[in-house]
């Protein structure tokens, strides 16, 4: 392990990203005493169970009862512990969503819940597993820090990151495996400091989880047909970096959002207000799920089908390059 | 060890005092969940100035008794305990339910001091208390952790989930109280939905189970002691109570589950009380 770095993996790029959350999560449990981890029957899904092996007595599984684990994690954060919570992103969002609520948030507990198999990651399972709503009702929750790690090495970093940010804090992880697009975990991660993966001036992609690396995908698309296309990557949705936003309206003034979500309420919609409160003219999409229950399939079957993968993306930035703007390069009457 | 006379005298005091500053409170706030803070009274008293660990200087002590008052409706009369208890200041009571006021009807833990959680949602304290104790054994305290509940509230899906989990890992450092007073917002409990054998569906979750008369000091501190020497399971202790108790135009009225007063309303009331412990006083 590097000096200075609280976590390492071997080949950190061909896991999943729960796979090495349950080894980072392991290996803090000796920087973190009070560290606990609680599941509800979904230690090896989730893979919180690998720190659960390592140690047994500071892990607790509850059985298959969610609404009692985020209560309990309330309860013992508030016994002085540091409990670390994971389920699937929908029993976490919807079945919970009040135990989240009311007894973590309400009482700005130190509990960091990491919930997987979120957005339409299991799109084999149907609707009942996916979760597409998380980082709307997440948002909605005060004192709540919402983050979207695009990969493996950014989960490591982000599960890190979130013991040392005070409160509560939602991390929404996949199910299966996804190419990563960090090759190191060295890059500087900070919540609430989105990342520049590509500059560009013609366009910005702004994207979280596996939208990342379709906007790459889609960037060096763009390149090829002469459009210069900024991605940058926001994992965390909350707090927002408003930042970010503005320079890319200021440099571009077209700005495109992905996410594995619905498009209401989630990264698409958190980054419109930050533009629309600007009182900058910007030409604007957001990729997503349309607002409906998905259709059942592989993944990147759905991505496809949904056009938030690399090819929709580009389609649509077609589209955006098309759309008429004011165009006005004097921003500071706008302001 | 049974309570004295003597105890239980000053109890009784304690607890007249209190249904008074629930009355007085009510008066002032406009409204309160007034019948089921007059049922719980006694029990809370007993907690408060008899069997919890606790110290009103130091309320952020890691190794004080926890209490968690899963019915949070009760909050006008558990903040009227708090108060007299000199958790903070009880003439801030005045301020109940007004704008900008910490105090709310469901007492909120950052904003009131001694209030170990907050509540109000009915079903999620007894998961709370579970976390708690687990929390207790796992840091090596000896604190005990007392949850109410509301019976009305037994309805909750939550409550049996997390009694099935206390009882699994057999938490003898929790104690659950269930202020049976018999009736929800639309009337009976038994009316609405069967609730008994209460007892024997705790039993069942490998719980320890008591029912006693929860306006009888002697049998709270019995029940109390009897729960803080069982090992190796968690005891509820059911307490039939009253609602409104005290008050004689309340007692055992549904209707009362929350209300305002005016001020001859509270004068009735005011003087119900005092003739009753006059009663039971002597």
């Amino acid at each position: 392990m590097a000096e200075g770095m609280t976590w390492s993996v071997t080949d950190g790029d061909k896991l999943t990203q729960a796979e090495v959350y349950g080894e980072v999560l392991s290996q803090l449990g000796e920087r973190y005493p009070d560290l606990v981890a609680i599941t509800a029957d979904l230690a090896s899904s989730t893979k919180i169970g690998r720190f659960g092996k390592k140690y047994p007595d500071r892990f607790i599984n509850v059985g298959i009862a969610e609404n009692t684990m985020f209560g309990m994690a309330a309860g013992l954060a508030q016994a002085g512990l540091r409990p670390v919570v994971s389920t699937f992103a929908a029993f976490t969002a919807l079945r919970s969503a009040e135990q989240v609520r009311t007894d973590i948030c309400y009482q700005n507990l130190n509990v960091k819940i990491i919930s997987t198999h979120a957005g339409i990651s299991f799109g084999q399972a149907g609707s009942t597993h996916h979760c597409t709503e998380d980082l709307a009702v997440m948002r909605s929750f005060a004192n709540m820090t919402v983050i979207v790690p695009s990969d493996g090495l950014e989960t490591g970093n982000a599960v890190a990151a979130a013991m040392e940010w005070p409160g509560p804090v939602y991390i929404r992880v996949g199910r299966g495996f996804e190419p990563p697009v960090n090759k190191t975990q060295d890059y500087g991660y900070a919540i609430g400091k989105a990342i520049t993966m590509r500059e560009g001036q013609d366009v910005t992609i702004i994207a979280c989880g596996v939208g990342v690396l379709q906007a790459i995908r889609a960037a060096e698309v763009l390149d090829r047909q002469g459009l210069s296309a900024r991605v940058i990557n926001m994992h965390t949705i909350k707090p927002i970096d408003r930042e970010a936003i503005i320079q890319a309206v200021t440099d571009t003034r077209r700005i495109i959002t992905v996410e594995e979500h619905n498009v209401m309420g989630g990264l698409g919609s958190a980054v419109a207000e930050v533009i629309v409160e600007s009182g900058k003219a910007c030409a604007f999409r957001k990729l997503g799920v349309p607002d409906c229950y998905s259709i059942v399939g592989y993944p990147e079957d759905l991505y496809h089908h949904y056009k938030f993968d690399s090819d929709g993306i580009v389609e649509t930035v077609g589209d955006l390059m098309r759309m008429e703007i004011e165009e006005d390069d004097d921003w500071e009457d706008e302001t | 060890m049974p309570l004295t006379p003597e105890e239980i005298q000053g109890l009784t005091k304690k607890a007249w005092e209190i249904r008074k500053t629930i009355i007085e409170t009510t008066f002032t706030c406009g409204g309160s969940h007034i019948g089921g803070s007059l049922s719980q009274t006694d029990v809370l008293v007993a907690l408060y100035y008899k069997y919890l660990n606790i110290d009103p200087a130091r309320p952020d002590w890691e190794d004080r008794d926890r209490f968690v008052l899963s019915k949070g409706h009760g909050g006008i009369g558990w903040a009227s305990v708090l108060g007299e208890k000199g958790f903070f200041d009880k003439t801030l009571l005045k301020d109940f339910n007004k704008t900008g006021s910490p105090f709310g009807m469901h007492l909120d833990s950052l904003k009131v001091t001694g209030c170990d959680a907050s509540t109000g949602s009915l079903g999620h304290g007894l998961a709370i208390g579970v976390g708690l104790a687990v929390g207790a054994r796992l840091r090596n305290k000896d604190y005990r952790t007392y949850v109410m509940m509301g019976d009305g509230e037994l309805c909750e899906g939550t409550v049996w989930e997390a009694a099935i989990l206390a009882g699994h890992r057999g938490l003898d450092n929790l104690t659950a109280i269930i202020d049976r007073n018999g009736l929800m917002i639309d009337g009976p409990t038994e009316q609405i939905t069967t609730l008994e054998p209460i007892d024997e569906k705790f039993r069942a979750f490998g719980w320890e189970a008591l029912t006693i008369d929860g306006h009888d000091f002697a049998a709270i501190g019995g029940a109390v002691e009897q729960a803080q020497s069982v090992k190796g399971k968690p005891c509820v202790i059911i307490c039939k109570t009253v609602k409104g108790k005290g008050v004689d135009l309340m007692e055992g009225q549904a209707q009362w589950h929350y209300g305002g007063l005016n001020s001859d309303l509270r004068d009735q009331a005011l003087a119900s009380i005092d003739t009753y412990y006059r009663e039971v006083l002597g």
